[in-house]
């Protein structure tokens, strides 16, 4: 069931998919996790620490 | 023995040294200033834990080999464990390394923990490719004569042939770990001694 269902998600079978524009030639799979480690970079940078006191509160 | 005598003797030496640069209070902390307090700070130790299981992982696969990653079950399983830990090691080794590289981490003192941070980078690539040309499969020997080209075109195929399967095993299995083991220890240390490195300091007129 799982794998059918990843299966039917994102198909194996067969040559990759590529991204093309001018020089820049890289596929989905290498896109798609730079453009998750980017989206995980900025959430780093705003999504609040649990735990973290506010800045008024410590001064 | 004098006194004088002792005081020079090179391990007497050392430990006066090792001791004035990482005391016990600054090699095993027990808090971290208030600004470690955020989410770009915990990159570092997600990747020295992936590491962990990449390293556990490839101890299991070098035990039992390619036939039993190949076939069985629980060996898939131990496969994709190393594939997958290598994946998350990466993702947050490139998101470290940016947030190192945007708070310019190399500041007060810090340029070797930044070099020794990125030259285990570049052994772990190292590493990765030779583990991807390891895989005794169809997937390793395309890339391997993929890559020979290319390699042999930088003059590095001369002593590094890509093509020489128990070249790259060595590589993937002794001498590249080894490296990475050493130089994120020498990474740990320095990052302990020196501590984290602080926020930029906030501009008066921007407050």
């Amino acid at each position: 069931m799982a794998e059918s269902l990843l299966a039917a998600l994102v198909s194996l079978n067969g040559p990759g998919h590529y991204f093309h524009w001018h020089w820049i030639d890289i596929s989905y799979a290498n896109l798609t996790v730079i453009a998750l480690m980017v989206v995980t970079f900025v959430a780093a940078l705003f999504v609040p620490f649990p735990g973290r006191r506010h800045k008024k509160e410590t001064k | 023995m004098s006194s004088t005598e002792i005081d020079r003797q090179w391990t007497t030496r050392l430990r006066h040294r090792v001791a004035h640069r990482l005391p016990p209070e600054k090699m095993l902390p027990d808090t971290q200033p208030a600004y470690v307090a955020s989410w770009i700070y915990v990159f570092g130790v997600t990747t020295l834990s992936a590491f962990a299981v990449v390293v556990l992982s490839g101890f299991i696969l070098a035990l039992k080999g390619p036939q039993w990653w190949h076939v069985s079950g629980i060996g898939h399983f131990v496969n994709s464990l190393h594939l997958w830990s290598v994946e998350i090691f990466f993702f947050a080794m490139v998101i470290h390394l940016w947030g190192k590289y945007f708070m310019a981490a190399w500041r007060g003192g810090r340029s070797l923990t930044w070099v020794t941070g990125v030259v285990t980078f570049l052994v772990s690539i190292a590493t990765a490719f030779t583990g991807y040309v390891s895989q005794t499969n169809f997937d390793s020997q395309w890339i391997s004569t993929q890559a020979k080209d290319g390699i042999n075109s930088t003059g590095a195929g001369s002593f590094f042939n890509v093509l020489n399967f128990g070249q790259m095993l060595m590589w993937h299995i002794v001498l590249l770990p080894l490296a990475a083991v050493v130089l994120t220890g020498l990474h740990v240390l320095m990052v302990r001694a020196k501590g984290v490195v602080p926020p930029f300091e906030e501009k008066e007129e921007a407050r």
